[in-house]
């Protein structure tokens, strides 16, 4: 089954989809599976591990931070592919890579499908590369199976929605506003139309991200969007309560999908 | 009143005949096109390219197109060269260091390009005020700027006041302490100046929050990038204005000596004052372009900003590049006792330059740079920037092997006022000591 039918699968059984974030080595390896625990038991339907960086630009203050102290603290390639190995093998949600370019150019585009593959992950969203230049990447991830995750912006023309669509693969990843990660979005009307343009233009199911934090949030989206993203807002969470204020927030997040 | 009107008519129909005859010195509209234009992707050779978040595609769009328009418009660059001459005296001059030649032993001649001069005291006013033109044609209203060593920030912030634009600059908090002056001045001028405390705190983290900014305000705002860095049309686009350099001295060296220079030398930071001077120099092979980088403690410390020496092809920031890195692709620190040479990228085109071997690359190291400053402050009564003085620094290093009879120029990029705190203490001054002493006493 591939990610799309996976999605597509869960979305006949679930108002909207819940993907959340980790970034890998903040606050810690051991955090970072306490999180993920807490993700097997709300049954999250998808998760993105964010590779760390030191220039993560399409990212607001908190994970800048995140991606920072990761660095700080020696998190390398192998570290974060070995979570990706434990976390797949362990949990029934399906993995993907977060990252930057600078990341997979630095791997070699073909190690770096391969690498994804090896420790089972199942694609990829990297916001710093545009489809111009993917070149031999969308061959490479096909030949392993993987699906490179596109992302639509409310600032596209409707000719580049067009274009990034098609290019789609396992689901589109819908920026709901301007700006950076981290920041609260009005789930307005203009979110609305935007999503009514990107279906328009594909048959995969969207996601929507950047300033979602709250189930009522994701109450708004049901019927408009099929995944919602949470990722700031959880890490927020953790740092304000900790543990078992990251569990109930989770929780409540997933109660949304019912 | 009539009679006034017509005098100020007429006294600006005289200049705006003066400002024609100079302008047709100038050559903007045959800039050479194979060397410097990237091809439709925003490349030069393998490097360069647009590697943005795809919520900045449209602005980006919208840039090129406009920049496309300028470019192939006389008016436009007419604009460009009547504002530079009236509100940043160029041409500015080449001057000929004979003290500086003599006291090298050389039978050589040693010119420099004044961009000291330039109104703000460095060559950033060329990028800024064209970048300035270009928001004007956009009809923006706010403009954002990173800074490192303050230069393009205070530039930038000087082109807001004269052109009615809302400004914020973005500058490393550590930055921030070693160039308090110029904070101090871009507050004046009235932008904000807001300091970013993440990663290393410098040039590359302020680009980085300048970006951020932008992908939140791109509606009404345009970003003025500094240097010939960043994602397409950006490198292309600084390197037109800063060509004003090179087009100018190529001209004043005829003038002067009847004969092209045969070696060019400029610091290279991220890039924009050498591609500045080179790139009018680039079908000349006879002149040999070198640039300098930044050589910190010494090569072999790690601690310099020489990505030709110790960088590798990455990508980051928005553009495909030489990048000081480790070998997963993590940016490392740079150090250089040059805030404007302290940057883990270099120009796209400089890199294709460098590859194609029409380029040399060297490296000075602070230490270099400092007895450089001291020996051309002393025989000439010029104060190079630190940035600049690498390009000097370099040249006094390779005198001995300089050929008598060689014409050598030197980009002087910016004058070193800014640099009073940080020379004063790399000299150790004590009496520049007793005076912050005294002075902190009284606050």
């Amino acid at each position: 089954m591939n990610l799309t039918e996976y999605l597509t699968k869960r979305l006949k059984k679930r108002k909207i989809l819940l993907m959340t974030h980790v970034v890998v080595g903040y606050p810690s390896l051991e955090a970072n599976w306490k999180m993920l625990e807490a993700m097997g038991g709300a049954d999250v339907d998808l998760v993105e591990l964010q590779m760390p960086f030191s220039e993560p630009s399409a990212d607001g203050p908190l994970f800048v931070k995140a991606n920072q102290e990761a660095l700080r603290k020696g998190i390398r390639w192998q570290d974060y592919f070995d979570l990706m190995k434990r976390a797949s093998e362990q949990f029934d949600f399906p993995v993907l890579m977060m990252g930057y370019c600078n990341t997979a150019f630095s791997m070699g585009f073909e190690a770096f499908c391969a690498n994804i593959r090896r420790h089972c992950g199942e694609g990829f969203i990297i916001p710093d590369l545009p489809l111009e230049e993917f070149g031999e990447l969308f061959k490479l991830s096909r030949d392993q199976d993987l699906d490179p995750i596109m992302l639509c912006t409310p600032t596209n023309s409707e000719e580049r929605l067009q274009k990034i669509c098609s290019h789609g693969s396992g689901f589109i990843y819908c920026v709901a506003r301007k700006g950076v990660t981290g920041q609260n979005t009005q789930l307005d009307l203009a979110v609305e139309n935007f999503l009514r343009q990107c279906r328009q233009y594909t048959d995969l199911p969207l996601a929507l991200g950047f300033g979602l934090s709250q189930r009522e949030d994701l109450c708004q989206l049901h019927g408009k969007a099929g995944i919602a993203i949470v990722g700031s807002a959880l890490l927020k969470t953790w740092e304000a309560e900790g543990e078992s204020g990251y569990r109930k927030h989770l929780i409540s997040l997933a109660a949304a999908r019912e | 009143m009539k009679g006034q009107l017509t005098s100020q008519e007429n006294v600006r129909r005289i200049y705006l005949q003066i400002i024609k005859q100079k302008i047709e010195r100038y050559n903007f509209n045959s800039m050479s096109t194979q060397t410097i234009t990237p091809d439709v992707s925003g490349y030069y050779g393998e490097y360069g390219g647009m590697f943005i978040p795809e919520i900045l595609r449209t602005t980006f769009d919208e840039l090129v197109a406009v920049f496309t328009e300028a470019k192939a418009d006389p008016e436009f660059w007419q604009s460009y060269v009547d504002v530079m001459q009236s509100y940043s005296c160029r041409p500015t001059p080449v001057t000929l260091l004979e003290n500086f030649a003599n006291s090298l032993g050389g039978k050589f001649q040693i010119f420099c390009k004044r961009e000291d001069l330039n109104h703000t005291g460095a060559h950033k006013a060329n990028n800024v005020m064209g970048q300035g033109l270009l928001v004007k044609r956009m009809g923006k209203k706010r403009i954002i700027a990173e800074t490192g060593a303050g230069q393009h920030g205070v530039a930038t912030a000087t082109m807001a006041a004269k052109m009615g634009l809302e400004c914020t600059v973005y500058m490393g908090s550590v930055d921030v302490e070693r160039q308090r002056p110029n904070v101090f001045w871009m507050e004046q001028l009235g932008a904000k100046v807001i300091p970013v405390t993440e990663g290393t705190a410098t040039l590359k983290d302020a680009i980085n929050a300048a970006m951020r900014d932008w992908a939140e305000s791109l509606e009404t705002t345009h970003y003025v990038l500094g240097t010939t860095c960043g994602p397409h049309p950006f490198p292309e686009m600084v390197a037109w204005f800063q060509s004003i350099i090179g087009q100018e001295s190529r001209e004043q060296m005829l003038k002067l000596s009847d004969k092209l220079p045969d070696r060019i030398y400029a610091c290279v930071g991220g890039g924009s004052n050498a591609s500045g001077i080179f790139l009018p120099f680039l079908e000349d092979e006879s002149v040999e372009l070198v640039g300098v980088e930044a050589g910190g403690h010494g090569l072999d410390t790690g601690a310099h900003a020489a990505r030709f020496s110790g960088g590798s092809v990455g990508i980051a920031q928005g553009y495909k590049t030489y990048f000081f890195q480790d070998d997963e692709g993590q940016m490392l620190h740079t150090h250089s006792i040059a805030a404007g040479l302290d940057y883990i990228g270099v120009s796209p085109i400089l890199s294709h330059l460098h590859d194609q071997k029409r380029i040399r690359f060297t490296a000075a190291t602070d230490e270099a740079v400092i007895s450089a400053t001291k020996l051309l402050i002393r025989t000439e009564g010029i104060i190079p920037a630190l940035e600049s003085s690498h390009a000097f620094a370099s040249v006094v290093e390779e005198a001995p092997d300089i050929p008598d009879g060689t014409q050598v120029l030197i980009n002087l990029s910016g004058r070193g006022d800014k640099d009073i705190f940080n020379i004063a203490e790399a000299i150790g001054d004590e009496k520049w000591q007793e005076f912050l002493q005294t002075r902190a006493l009284k606050h």
